[in-house]
């Protein structure tokens, strides 16, 4: 099979809209993902540089709050820890929808779903309250302007930002021979997470030496919530370290090194085999085509990692258009339901956390995702059977019987909404029962919720 | 790339036919061992001091102002030295039978940085400490790789929240009572017929119309407000969320699950204790009282173990709350424990006696009470609690929690 406007949609976008076409060619998917970002300029995201100083005030709100602990001004102290917390959570409420509304009106839905991918490769999220909220802020910056560039960009990018430094505790690692260690050491978990999950995957050709020499190389760079990403030359351990057989630094420390070890590591050939495969695996099948991954990796390794390459070897191939489609992941889900309900780009304007929390957070983590809370640095399961579970396929048919009246003011007629949803993919099964439903709010659900509408 | 296991999938399974009590009829001589185990993680760090309050120790009515014992609203004196929080007197009469106990000045070995994602996450892995990254496999997915009979053992992690000490390689039933339908039968009828083609969907909502109608909180099979997801959310209607969760493991529990682990929030008293404290007790009370009713006659071979990430400060802060702190209590209770009693060695609480001058001090690994009752109950031995199960623990003599 080859491309398709609509499975092009269904499978590598979010699904069919009824207000923006599809695309006709692969070479316009790949183009739209080089014309400017207009959905991040449409529905912005606060930054990470302006959410440094709420981390800061929350810190120092906190240590406000241990001073004047026993006396009367506690309670003050902690009204205002609980009016951050509020603009925070406001923070992650605007996230999310914007999140959803880029999906639902995106004419490049494309580059939502490369950001949803390599987010979760790259999965980054924060361990302390005020932290948490800049998780979007981390996608907006370090993801989301790499997903067609150079793998080793956003490599570069990710490993080194600052909300990752914070997660794997590269802001804990002292070089053990350092000026500032005084006793400190190494902290292997960003260098252990770099090799086995970023890159070379956890079949890869390192050994633990090759962990342990890159966690050494990786001392200095750090986070603070004055500079956001530092590098401090006083934590960096002294000398050369040598990583899959190539030795790094020896003069000066700096991220210079740090981004050399970097750049080698996207090239591997391990790490081309690693993420083609995920890259296939996530958007086509479980078990993908082997000359499908063959054409991805040969792509990657001619290019040095030309993600735009690897996508076209990925859109090209017969391979990509074939099958029943992986399931949607919860977000994906609620997400392509938004755009099939062309949702209005003002519909949620002014909805506080609470209310975003009922249409989308708390059920998508009833269906297994909790927003900005993946349960390890490996981010989200893959399998479809992590998310058909019982629990998870009754919410999403709850979600799709209940939330999308609330998100429009008037829903569209169900036996239309079949085909604006599924296409060619509607069955007689789904028309019948659109047809059959005793409410239109009913009918709406169960187009949403059937199979065809729930893969992709 | 599985350290993370495959955990949420689950009853689309074989092990959800032989978990359901209604499909199959349960022989209770034939499933693999009659203990249950129920463990309640108290999210928020409950402050044991105030629960189980010592007020036989010289130096309490200085840090706490003492109780007032008896009366309307009173702490309950429940032997002389401890007395037990109002908000948990329904619980006397298990108290009284013997169903129902604590343990005092205990911890984990979390020190220090007092974080509740750390000490939630040290509670539940059963380490010493997160030196090298996350963790992701838990104390009872640990323990039921070394269940002596060798058979798998229904697990149910209950709840919208990652229970992570469930998680691991053995595969987990999960399951949120808070997730029910509420759809009308013809919408019912036609979601059963449009999931037809795939039959992996098709069985999961099988599946999810099961135990939805078995969950204690039957399946509404009525169009409702149609605003499921709000109710839902809500929780409200019905019997509070805390009460569904323990008819739900109840249920469960009385077939051929063995093991359930959900947790309760609303532990974390920074201000006005007074007034928060009562909310969280209560639902753990009714909690237990659910477990209780639900599980009839199984009562008498349940544990239950009420734990939390650590205790609070020992004395009041400005806000009439506590802070976070180190020691506290832990609170068990079914038939197969031998409650009525405050256990633990008693460091007191002088300003020499507290950890860091602040905190009540631990003077025992509550992981030493839990490996020798998961040891009792399920014929663990030593080595396998202190090297698996609790890597680094010293399992210590034995505390005699085991009816």
């Amino acid at each position: 099979m080859p491309f398709d406007p609509q499975l092009a949609e269904m499978r590598f976008g979010c699904g069919l809209s009824p207000g923006v076409a599809p695309p006709d060619s692969v070479a316009a998917m790949l183009a739209g993902l080089s014309a400017p970002d207009s959905m991040a300029a449409r529905f912005p995201v606060a930054s990470f540089a302006a959410l440094l100083p709420r981390i800061a005030e929350e810190r120092a709100l906190q240590k406000r709050r241990r001073e004047v602990s026993g006396t009367s001004a506690e309670k003050e102290a902690r009204q205002a820890i609980k009016a951050a917390r509020l603009a925070l959570n406001t923070v992650a409420a605007q996230a999310l929808t914007a999140h959803m509304l880029r999906r639902a009106h995106s004419d490049t839905p494309l580059r939502e779903r490369l950001e949803d991918f390599w987010a979760d490769h790259f999965t980054a999220q924060g361990k302390e309250a005020a932290l948490r909220a800049a998780g979007p802020a981390y996608v907006e910056e370090a993801i989301r302007p790499n997903v067609a560039g150079r793998f080793e960009d956003l490599l570069i990018a990710a490993a080194t930002h600052p909300l990752m430094v914070h997660y794997l505790d590269q802001n804990r690692s002292f070089g053990p021979g350092s000026k500032a260690a005084r006793g400190r050491g190494l902290n292997e978990n960003l260098a252990r997470e770099i090799l086995e999950l970023h890159t070379l995957g956890v079949g890869g050709p390192y050994t633990q030496d090759d962990v342990r020499q890159l966690a050494e190389l990786l001392t200095g760079l750090s986070f603070n919530v004055e500079a956001g990403r530092v590098f401090l030359p006083r934590r960096a351990e002294p000398g050369a370290e040598t990583v899959l057989g190539r030795a790094y630094g020896g003069a000066q420390p700096g991220l210079g090194d740090i981004e050399a070890v970097l750049r080698d590591l996207g090239r591997h050939p391990a790490t081309a085999r690693h993420i083609t495969r995920k890259l296939a695996v996530h958007f086509v099948s479980e078990t993908p085509d082997a000359a499908l991954l063959t054409s991805m990796e040969e792509a990657w390794l001619s290019t040095e990692g030309d993600l735009q390459a690897v996508l076209a070897a990925l859109l090209d191939h017969p391979a990509a258009w074939a099958g029943v489609g992986r399931v949607k992941r919860p977000a994906l889900f609620m997400a392509s339901a938004c755009r099939a309900l062309a949702l209005p780009g003002t519909a949620l304007e002014g909805r506080k956390p609470p209310a975003v929390a009922r249409l989308f957070a708390r059920p998508m983590a009833l269906m297994g995702q909790v927003w900005l809370r993946p349960p390890g640095p490996d981010g989200f399961p893959d399998a479809d059977s992590a998310w058909i579970t019982p629990q998870g396929v009754a919410t999403r048919l709850q979600w799709a019987l209940t939330v999308p009246q609330r998100l429009v003011g008037d829903l569209p007629d169900p036996r239309a909404f079949v085909d604006t949803a599924l296409g060619g993919r509607a069955t007689g099964a789904v028309r019948f029962a659109a047809g059959a439903a005793e409410s239109r709010a009913d009918g709406i659900g169960l187009v949403l919720a059937s199979p065809a509408f729930q893969r992709m | 790339m599985d350290r993370r296991g495959f955990l949420t999938r689950s009853l689309a399974l074989g092990c959800s036919a032989a978990a359901s009590p209604l499909l199959t009829p349960v022989s209770f001589a034939a499933a693999p061992g009659e203990a249950r185990l129920v463990v309640i993680i108290l999210r928020g760090a409950m402050d044991g001091l105030d629960v189980v309050a010592p007020h036989g120790d010289p130096d309490f009515a200085g840090l706490r102002g003492g109780v007032s014992l008896g009366g309307a609203g009173g702490h309950v004196d429940l032997d002389g030295f401890h007395a037990l929080h109002p908000a948990l007197s329904p619980l006397l009469p298990l108290w009284q039978a013997g169903d129902l106990g604590a343990v005092h000045a205990v911890s984990t070995p979390y020190r220090d940085k007092r974080s509740h994602f750390d000490g939630q996450d040290i509670l539940e892995a059963g380490v010493v400490g997160l030196d090298d990254g996350a963790v992701r496999e838990g104390w009872l997915n640990r323990m039921m790789q070394h269940m002596p009979d060798g058979r798998m053992q229904t697990a149910w992690a209950v709840g919208r929240d990652p229970q992570l000490i469930l998680d691991g390689p053995v595969p987990v039933s999960r399951w949120a009572p808070e997730a029910d339908l509420a759809l009308s039968p013809q919408a019912a009828l036609l979601a059963r017929q449009v999931m037809k083609t795939d039959p992996a969907m098709a069985a999961a909502l099988d599946e999810a119309f099961r135990v939805a109608d078995a969950d204690g909180d039957p399946l509404m099979l009525t169009p409702g407000e149609g605003d499921g997801m709000a109710a839902m959310a809500a929780g409200g209607g019905g019997p509070g969320p805390a009460r569904r969760i323990a008819d739900f493991v109840a249920e469960q529990l009385r077939g051929e699950a063995r093991i359930a682990a959900f947790s309760l929030n609303g532990w974390d008293t920074h201000a006005a204790q007074a007034r928060g404290l009562p909310r969280a007790l209560s639902a753990l009370s009714n909690t237990i009282l659910g477990l209780r009713e639900g599980l009839g006659p199984t009562w008498g071979q349940t544990a239950v173990l009420a734990m939390t990430e650590f205790g609070r400060t020992a004395r009041m802060n400005g806000s009439d709350g506590t802070d976070h702190g180190t020691g506290g209590a832990m609170l068990f209770a079914g038939g197969a424990l031998r409650g009525g009693r405050v256990l633990g060695e008693w460091p007191g609480l002088s300003e020499a006696a507290l950890y860091d001058r602040r905190d009540l001090m631990p003077t025992r690994d509550l992981r030493a009470h839990a490996g020798w009752v998961i040891g009792g109950l399920f014929g663990l031995g030593r080595s396998e609690i202190e090297q698996a199960v609790f890597p680094g623990l010293d399992l210590g003599s034995d505390p005699g929690l085991l009816a």
